[in-house]
């Protein structure tokens, strides 16, 4: 056992934080600032990082469930606003089914409450969609289909706009086998753990450079215990988050699917609930301005619930943990 | 980055595994009975003679300089087969190999790791708690040696310790942490009276308090210089809180275990919330073991974990009292064997947040010293 990251994986991360430490937004006002956005766009599509589950020669993901963490959580943290997590998921369904690559940018359909993939004919909506022509729906049977994607649609994230999927001809493009599904899974949820963590160590930054700066009392209010306290357990909550996170991450494709959804399963379910004390606990640090619509917190808060929706939050995850115990259909 | 077993180390569990299966003595599986500590010196000597003790320190003192991820395979199976937990005494060891000079560590490490000898550690005082530094355990210099006099309480283990890791002033014009020296006292003689403490698990083997009545050490049981006593205590409180140290890991993973049996044995009789509790407990207690490999992962480069320690003891405070109210909400109200140990796993939990530095001490230290806050 090490579970260190190679000399690669460390240095993939340090880009990733280069190019979220000068793109990212580091205010409200960046989220309209679409040469930035651009910009941004233009350094993720530039670095390969959307390509990460591409196949290889033999039909393996160029790069493993940890290269995907290590740059989504770098992008939750930095609240980027172009897209990973849809075109991620959409290029390994694509790999599983050993379909032919997207032509457009592509994303996934999920149902209206975001805790699965779409059917075709379902309500469905289109995540991450920005700039994305197309999105990908799973039948029952496991036919992979492409539908085009109508009109934008209102996201609760402010970095991550939806489409709305209509209910017309889609293409087919493969068919995934109940183990892909799972594989697929493991994936979907350990993006979004990493996401969730990256947004939370984001949050307590912010917290953490306005608790050093605001002063109540003639004090900097992070010099009293009970604002110290809270601001220690966010931390706290982010490093148990990201302990279960890198076993989620290797298990993507390091263990059996079923263990593999398991661990992720687990690993979102902790991040869940630690990404909404997190938030709130930043909304809470900054006081009347953490209720601002100017404050940084809502839009990590905001980017942490449609992560934590995408295949399902607290409660999904718990059930899945107990499933894989053999506990299943108990809650 | 790999989670999984190296060649080397998936044939020492295997061997591990085979021995087990003809050496686990089928004492209660937990350190919360009295019938635990009762055995727990012949388990130590067991494990020591077969080689699966003190794999991470130094082959000088007995132990076999392996990387410490062995002595978590071990916790790993002993879990596994219901075998009691490895006997916790890497603090001591830890502070002794990194403050005590040649002639103390050829002394006493070799007795201490092989099980011949048992220590107790005398740290806390009625009013020297979390303000350790205020401890008022004197220790006045007479030639070659040190007599000793005050008041040492939750002192584990000081019923049947010989030895106890003493920290005293030294230096009665010093205040706080300065003028503080650590010794090894030996506890049978004249000078030391100890009695034991009940706590509320029932459990009145593991916790005492010690008098020492003009008691005396030799001065070259020093462990360190004079005036080295707070950054001993310092480097025991940090093992201490590391979950990799305690093999606490494993031993939650058991009760989940367990627990996973009473819900799968009687499915209907058991509402939403107990298995949502149950849920918890898995996702929690596979996120320590997560944790522990992790921080083995990163010794490997030699990081020495200070005040990260303190993030690592919250989230085993946590993981423990997450098991813990779950082991009382599904079992501890079954009037049977199974359900008093639950009972008592839950009534153990509550001293995690208190024992190595309380919980809101942890949230001073990280706030303070991770997160750059400023002192009030």
């Amino acid at each position: 056992m090490d579970v260190r990251y190679t000399a690669e994986q460390r240095a993939l991360c340090q880009a990733a934080r280069r190019v979220i430490d000068r793109l990212g937004s580091r205010a409200v006002a960046d989220l309209a600032d679409e040469r930035r956005a651009a910009a941004l766009d233009e350094a993720v599509e530039s670095s390969g990082w959307r390509e990460l589950r591409a196949p290889d020669d033999r039909g393996g993901p160029i790069a493993s469930g940890v290269e995907v963490a290590i740059v989504a959580e770098e992008l939750g943290r930095g609240l980027a606003d172009a897209p990973f997590l849809g075109p991620t998921l959409a290029m390994e369904l694509r790999r599983l089914a050993r379909a032919s690559q997207a032509v457009d940018r592509e994303t996934v359909g999920l149902r209206r409450n975001l805790a699965a993939l779409a059917s075709p004919g379902e309500p469905a909506l289109a995540i991450d969609a920005r700039d994305a022509g197309s999105a990908l729906l799973l039948a029952a049977d496991g036919t992979l289909v492409a539908a085009g994607l109508h009109e934008k649609a209102g996201s609760i994230d402010l970095t991550r706009p939806m489409a709305l999927i209509p209910n017309t001809e889609a293409v087919t493009v493969g068919s995934l086998t109940e183990a892909d599904r799972q594989r697929w899974t493991a994936l979907a949820l350990t993006i979004t753990t990493a996401d969730l963590v990256g947004s939370m160590r984001g949050a307590l930054d912010l917290a953490v450079t306005y608790a050093g700066q605001r002063v109540q009392y003639g004090k900097q209010i992070g010099s009293f215990q009970a604002v110290a306290h809270l601001l220690a357990d966010a931390l706290v909550q982010i490093e148990g988050a990201r302990a279960a996170l890198l076993y989620a991450a290797w298990g993507v494709d390091s263990l059996a699917p079923p263990d593999a959804v398991a661990a992720a399963a687990s690993a979102k379910a902790y991040a869940a609930r630690g990404a909404r004390l997190v938030c709130e606990t930043c909304i809470q640090v900054h006081g009347g301005i953490g209720n601002t619509w100017e404050c940084l917190a809502h839009v990590y808060l905001r980017r942490t619930l449609l992560a934590t929706d995408v295949l399902g939050g607290v409660g999904p995850n718990l059930a899945r943990v107990l499933e894989h115990a053999g506990l299943g259909g108990h809650l | 980055m790999d989670f999984a077993d190296s060649a080397e180390e998936a044939r020492f569990r295997v061997r591990l595994r085979a021995w087990l299966g003809e050496n686990n003595p089928h004492l209660p599986a937990s350190s919360t009975s009295d019938e635990y500590w009762e055995k727990q010196p012949e388990w130590h000597r067991s494990l020591y003679r077969a080689g699966f003790f003190g794999l991470s320190w130094p082959v000088r003192y007995g132990g076999h300089d392996r990387p410490t991820v062995y002595d978590v395979i071990v916790d790993e199976e002993l879990a596994a087969a219901h075998a009691p937990p490895r006997p916790n005494l890497g603090y001591l060891v830890q502070a002794i190999c990194a403050h005590a000079n040649d002639d103390v560590k050829d002394r006493f490490l070799p007795d201490l790791i092989s099980g011949r000898a048992r220590w107790c550690q005398g740290f806390s005082e009625p009013d020297a708690g979390s303000d350790l530094a205020s401890l008022r355990t004197r220790a006045v210099r007479d030639s070659d040696q040190f007599i000793v006099t005050g008041h040492k309480v939750w002192t584990s283990y000081s019923d049947v310790a010989d030895w106890c890791l003493l920290l005293a002033r030294t230096d009665p014009d010093a205040r706080g942490h300065r003028g503080l020296s650590a010794f090894a006292i030996p506890m049978n003689q004249p000078g030391i009276t100890q009695r034991p403490l009940k706590m509320i698990s029932g459990v009145a083997r593991e916790f005492g308090e010690v008098t020492f009545d003009a008691a005396v050490v030799p001065a070259v049981n020093m462990i360190g210089s004079s005036g080295d006593g707070w950054a001993v205590a310092m480097t025991v409180l940090a093992h201490e809180r590391e979950p990799q140290e305690l093999g606490n890991a494993s031993r939650y993973r058991k009760t989940v275990k367990q627990l996973q049996k009473f819900l799968r044995d009687d499915p209907a009789g058991y509402d939403a919330e107990q298995f949502r509790q149950l849920a918890w407990a898995i996702v929690e207690s596979d996120m320590l073991a997560h944790l522990v490999s992790r921080r083995l992962s990163e010794r490997l480069d030699g990081l020495d974990h200070g005040v990260e320690g303190s993030i690592d003891k919250l989230l085993m405070t946590s993981v423990e009292q997450t098991v813990g109210h779950a082991a009382v909400d599904i079992a501890g109200a079954t009037h049977d064997e199974v359900g008093a140990s639950m009972l008592a796993t839950y009534l153990y939990s509550r001293a995690q947040s208190v024992m190595g530095g309380t919980a809101q001490i942890q949230r001073n230290l990280i706030a303070h010293r991770v997160l750059g806050m400023p002192r009030s």
